[in-house]
């Protein structure tokens, strides 16, 4: 009991539970504005998530490329850097992946195959974000406009190389990739959901991003990159090194993303009539999860939950689905916003200083 | 390529160019004072649902030529009060920036479309309205060129330039520009000279609403007569790096807006040309984008922010 007292009194977990609560009654209120059913509304959501295998399923293929965006965007958060860029480093992730499947699919064997167009997808989405942390590095070029810029070039890069190399005879999309991500012998236990080895991927990158940045000297270096460059200049560290190495890692992250959805949702690559937005929810997700690994992971559950579901939403209660938008903008205004929820907890802490004085 | 079409893509561009001057200079409002705003899309997309809303609502009631500045007059309050969500968070309980600024863009996505299908029964688009229409200056429309080009456009246009120039002044020649500048820079020794911080700060980012907001809205007014879920798409960001482009002076920042309407118009303009045939029309659409990263390496160089931008102000740490 006085362990179980001990967690809830950490702040690290109440605060963001209470956030999340806040932002559910938040959507609550402008849902009652709306002359909406919020109850309805929820269960509706809720049942649309849970209600079948298939479903689930369906869910946790959402939220893989979310944990992965978001992983990119925390990983070059804690290096000092804002990458608006996921989305660019995504779609240059897909098209490598469909590259490299289609081109090379006659010719090696699965086994060879999937490997390398997985491994093209993360360099090359690297080597995309690589750019931005170059021009910072070098030229001092704020990464905001860069990776803005790229996010552009890269859909327009990716739908060159659609339409010229890889397009299906009288359609607007790619070949079928023969490479595969696909869990294929799991698709009769989720009643045919589409899921795939990316969500395996996405959670080594965490453990993977949690290892390096916690336990290695090199992790340690970005860090302290990341909080203040200055010191870490002093200290001997190579600061553009680190800048440049921080932008890579997380353009790989945001590659695999691409790699996911191409390989093992899709299993072909459409010509993107606009940004498809995997990079902007990867800036929420990584925000709402603390720019911390295990925070991210929890954070895409929760995003791809809410944004799986409020598709139930709108069919089970008649609420138009961005209002999940409102609900996930308020929990991170919260969370962000800490003094908030400390001032609405103040009466508890209160009465928890009482008792430890008795 | 003979004057008439010289006028044309220089009129061209000052339409592209348009939001991105309101929206910059409420960026530099904002971060001139301390307040980093990412939220300028967000912000935009609330004025450009007011604008199309106001302006539905005023055409209705009758009042014509005059409704699209009601729409006007409704982005700049919803632009205020939307930011004042970043200016809470940011400013009274010091949240992190960057945070509180992508914030504004998910509640300003997700609760204009809801809004849109709240008001017109579930449909993703605001009606069509009759937005502005373009204003020849007499005598000086008739200059070969810049007639064409400068003095036969959208009122929004017009008070976008002026307000450059009004800007510039506030900030560099009045007191209150001094303060809001000194209170980005080094807070602790505005305050020591009785500047009240958050207050300034508050005004920036509530600036920063108003400006991005008519920003949105000349978006609505002017180009695309409705507001739906693409009608920004972006500009709000590119505004951002035109700011940063301009390193935070208007006179910079409209520089660049211009630059980006200019690359916007040309691409279209290039199209017209029979050699452009031979290009892949994605190489065409690069080239907004492709431009402003040369410009930037080959000539801007390091940015120069506010340098306390970024930064809460808290009196205890002085």
């Amino acid at each position: 009991m006085s362990r179980l007292r001990k967690i809830f009194a950490t702040d690290v977990y109440i605060v963001p539970l209470v956030a999340i609560l806040m932002g559910f009654l938040v959507g609550a209120i402008v849902m009652l504005f709306g002359g909406y059913d919020p109850i309805a509304a929820y269960s509706a959501l809720f049942k649309r998530v849970f209600g079948s295998p298939y479903d689930f399923g369906e869910a946790i293929r959402e939220m893989t490329p979310l944990m992965l965006t978001g992983l990119a965007v925390a990983f070059a958060f804690r290096s000092g850097m804002f990458n608006i860029g996921a989305d660019g480093q995504v779609m240059i992730g897909m098209t490598a992946a469909s590259v490299v499947g289609i081109k090379l699919g006659g010719v090696l064997p699965s086994f060879l195959l999937v490997p390398l167009a997985v491994i093209a997808a993360a360099v090359c989405g690297g080597l995309w974000a690589g750019i931005a942390g170059y021009l910072k590095a070098k030229r001092g070029i704020n990464e905001v406009i860069t990776t803005i810029m790229l996010n552009w070039i890269a859909l327009f890069l990716s739908n060159y190389i659609v339409r010229t190399f890889l397009l299906l005879q009288g359609q607007n999309r790619s070949e079928d990739n023969p490479a595969s991500l696909s869990m294929t012998f799991l698709f009769s236990t989720f009643d045919n959901a589409r899921l795939h080895w990316g969500t395996v991927i996405a959670l080594a990158a965490a453990t993977f991003f949690y290892v390096y940045l916690w336990k290695t000297k090199q992790g340690y270096e970005m860090r302290a990159v990341g909080l203040n460059p200055h010191a870490a200049e002093y200290a001997g560290m190579n600061v553009g090194r680190n800048v440049v190495k921080a932008m890579f890692i997380s353009g790989v992250f945001a590659g695999l993303a691409g790699a996911g959805e191409v390989l093992g949702v899709f299993h072909y690559q459409s010509v993107f009539a606009a940004s498809p937005g995997y990079g902007f929810d990867g800036i929420a997700v990584a925000l709402l999860g603390l720019t911390h690994p295990l925070g991210v992971i929890l954070a895409a559950i929760l995003y791809g939950t809410l944004t799986y579901g409020s598709a139930g939403m709108s069919f089970g209660a008649d609420v138009p689905p961005e209002l999940i938008r409102i609900v996930i903008g308020s929990i991170i205004f919260f969370i962000a916003a800490q003094g908030i929820v400390r001032w609405v907890l103040k009466p508890f802490y209160f009465k928890r200083k009482k008792e430890k004085v008795l | 390529m003979d004057f008439v079409v010289l006028g044309q893509l220089l009129n061209t561009t000052l339409v592209f160019s348009t939001a991105l001057i309101f929206a910059s200079l409420g960026g530099i409002f904002s971060e001139r004072s301390g307040v980093v705003n990412i939220g300028l899309e967000g912000l935009m997309m609330f004025g450009a649902f007011a604008a199309a809303v106001g302006g539905y609502y005023a055409q209705d009631a009758g009042m014509g030529e005059w409704a699209p500045w009601v729409g006007v007059l409704c982005a700049m309050a919803v632009g205020i009060i939307g930011s004042l969500i970043h200016a809470v968070a940011a400013i009274t309980f010091k949240a992190d920036q960057t945070i509180s600024g992508t914030v504004i863009n998910f509640l300003a996505a997700g609760s204009t479309l809801y809004m849109v299908k709240l008001f017109f029964e579930g449909s993703g688009e605001t009606p069509l309205i009759d937005g502005f229409s373009k204003v020849a200056i007499p005598g000086l429309s008739k200059i070969p060129v810049i007639g064409e080009g400068i003095f036969n456009s959208y009122p929004t246009t017009y008070l976008a330039i002026i307000l450059v120039i009004v800007i510039y002044f506030i900030l560099f020649k009045t007191p209150f520009g001094l303060r809001l500048r000194a209170v980005g820079e080094h807070p602790s020794a505005a305050d020591t000279l009785g500047v009240n911080v958050n207050k300034m700060r508050y005004i920036g980012v509530m600036l920063s609403g108003l400006l991005a907001g008519i920003g949105g809205a000349t978006i609505t007014l002017t180009t695309t007569g409705t507001f739906a879920h693409n009608t920004i798409s972006g500009q709000g960001f590119i505004a951002i790096a035109a700011m940063i482009f301009g390193k935070w002076n208007p006179l910079g920042a409209f520089g660049a807006a211009v630059f980006f309407g200019f690359s916007q118009a040309i691409r279209n303009y290039v199209q017209l040309f029979e050699w452009s045939k031979s290009i892949p029309q994605e190489f065409i659409f690069m080239i907004p984008y492709v431009l402003t990263i040369i410009v930037l390496v080959s000539a801007v160089g390091r940015s120069s922010a506010p340098k306390a931008l970024g930064e809460p102000y808290d009196p205890s740490k002085r």
